[in-house]
């Protein structure tokens, strides 16, 4: 893919983004920073596409070192955001003994 | 349609998952959901990964997201509520090393790449690593590690070298200088810029330099995404980078903080210190607005209302009331606490909202309601301000101390409407409203309660 075509991409989901997030209830902010967190985990799909052409002991290594850290970025980050958000859910029997 | 093609549409799938879970993680019915949808989204992105004809070396594959998954997903369960900021911290720092060790294998592998691969490669490795370090430094400090718990002072000209030193190598290697060692070096001064960056940073500040990290790794991942020539790493890292970079304004000012001042100010570290002096001048309130007082309030079990001569004055009872009656229909109980001065004459309130149809029962003396409070979520107070005043307790040299209060700063969070930072009838300051748990709502309180019931209402 030629680079203007990635540039114009770049440009338009930062429009996005930023549209998104427009106005946001201070107690959402947590929740939704762990959720934008857990997306940014799609460093896996890189390290993962990276791999398989890469050659030698220390690429591997380096590479599976990199997936395991994408993995935990997304399978915690989203895990993590669903527990948070758990408060949303309903009434918890006590939410106080959670939080303390 | 060739496999390349089926990747493609996957992965516009799969982010069209991101925008629209995100966008639902931005309201509190629809956020689970929102999650849900953003990572299936991420699992439509994987397949089509994996779906990819350059796809190789599947047993290592299966190593990394083995290891990984055996980490994540118990740290991520056990960790308690408390703890949720630290543990955030982690798992954005793991993904920018992740950024960082993937242009540094493509740095390794490729021979003369060109400008547009090489460039989003350095890019990618120098954001990657500041995040990295500069995350794992943040979850220390949260965590209270002994190390990390020390006063730092900020290391401002440092930096600035570190900094240049940084982008002087970064040109370097862009220029064709094509040793590894220099992309090594590279790594390893944004990352001691990192450290060194987050380090000074006190831990009430950690939130948004969190939220810029995490907007950093973003930045980092589409970067990443521009040298592999991929569109899911573009479009999913930069719509972290933007939405998180607001997300960090938003919080900064939640906060009455500039970005600028969390990161060069050297209050951060104090401001502990700071509010628990008793010196008025410092303090900050932290202010709120209508939704986030209807969200606190819809999911609280028991709220108090304590009104003052503010709910007189801007005959706010019969709001009060609808709001009360919005909340009772989802299940919160509500309850009001009368002081017995409240007001400017004894039994003023109890008029009042008897006035507006509140039960009887419902309106509790102090003596009764003070015991209530321990188990109280949200405390509203509506224009009232000296007979909810601590230092009527606990500073023996004010002109109140020893009159009774209701003991509101004994509940979970208090949320006070008010007009302004005026003071009470008494003429003192209220210790109260600068406590970390105290949110203050300014304006009229007929105009706010109006606002909050029209809040709750969509809810």
């Amino acid at each position: 893919m030629d680079l203007l075509t990635e540039l114009a991409i770049l440009v338009l989901a930062a429009f996005v983004g930023f549209e998104v997030i427009s106005k946001v209830p201070n107690t959402l902010h947590t929740p939704l920073m762990s959720a934008t967190n857990a997306i940014h985990g799609i460093v896996l799909l890189g390290a993962i596409l990276v791999i398989g052409p890469a050659d030698g002991f220390l690429n591997d290594l380096l590479l599976v070192i990199a997936i395991a850290f994408g993995t935990i970025n997304v399978v915690g980050g989203f895990l993590v955001t669903d527990r948070m958000l758990g408060m949303f859910k309903g009434r918890k029997p006590d939410p106080k003994a959670e939080e303390q | 349609m060739s496999n390349e093609d089926l990747v493609t549409l996957l992965y516009i799938v799969g982010f069209a998952l991101f925008i629209v879970g995100l966008r639902m993680v931005r309201g509190p019915r629809t956020a689970v959901r929102g999650n849900l949808i953003a990572a299936a989204g991420m699992a439509v992105a994987l397949i089509a990964t994996l779906l990819d004809d350059r796809i190789g070396d599947w047993v290592l594959i299966a190593i990394g997201i083995a290891i990984g998954t055996a980490v994540g997903i118990p740290a991520a369960r056990s960790v308690k509520m408390t703890a949720m900021p630290q543990m955030v911290a982690l798992f954005n720092g793991v993904g920018g090393g992740a950024v960082a060790l993937i242009s540094l294998v493509e740095f390794r592998e490729g021979d003369d790449l060109e400008l547009e691969t090489l460039i989003p490669i350095v890019f990618a490795a120098i954001i990657g690593s500041i995040s990295f370090w500069g995350s794992n430094v943040a979850f220390a400090k949260l965590q209270e590690l002994s190390w990390a718990k020390r006063r730092f002072p900020r290391f401002t000209v440092p930096n600035i070298a570190l900094a240049a030193v940084t982008l002087a190598i970064a040109i370097a290697i862009v220029a064709g200088a094509d040793a590894e060692i220099l992309f090594w070096l590279l790594l390893l001064s944004a990352g001691l810029l990192g450290v060194m960056a987050v380090l000074p940073i006190g831990g009430a500040d950690m939130p948004v330099v969190i939220s810029t990290l995490n907007a950093f790794t973003g930045l980092s991942a589409a970067a990443a995404g521009i040298a592999l020539d991929n569109t899911a790493l573009i479009v999913a890292g930069m719509l972290v980078g933007a939405s998180g970079s607001i997300l960090t304004k938003q919080m900064a000012e939640a906060m009455n903080r500039s970005i600028g001042n969390v990161f060069f100010g050297g209050f951060g570290g104090a401001a502990g210190a700071v509010a628990a002096g008793d010196d008025g001048a410092d303090r900050t309130v932290r202010s709120t607005s209508a939704a986030d007082v209807a969200i606190q309030l819809s999911y609280a079990r028991l709220v108090v209302v304590v009104p003052g001569y503010g709910m007189a004055v801007a005959q706010a009872q019969r709001a009060v009331a609808d709001l009360a009656a919005e909340l009772e229909k989802r299940d919160v109980e509500v309850l009001y606490a009368i002081h017995p001065v409240a007001g400017r004459m004894p039994g003023h309130m109890n008029v009042l909202l008897a006035e507006a149809d509140v039960p009887y029962d419902k309106l509790k003396e102090m003596d009764d309601i003070n015991g209530e409070f321990a188990r109280t979520d949200v405390a509203l107070i509506i224009g009232a301000n000296d007979v909810t005043n601590p230092a009527a307790r606990n500073v023996p040299d004010s002109p109140i101390y020893g009159m009774p209060i209701l003991d509101v700063d004994k509940a979970s969070s208090v949320v006070v409407l008010k007009r302004s930072m005026a003071s009470g009838f008494a003429g003192i300051d209220n210790p109260l409203f600068y406590d970390e748990k105290t949110a203050m709502l300014f304006g009229d309180a007929k105009a706010s309660v109006g606002e909050i019931t029209a809040e709750v209402q969509q809810l």
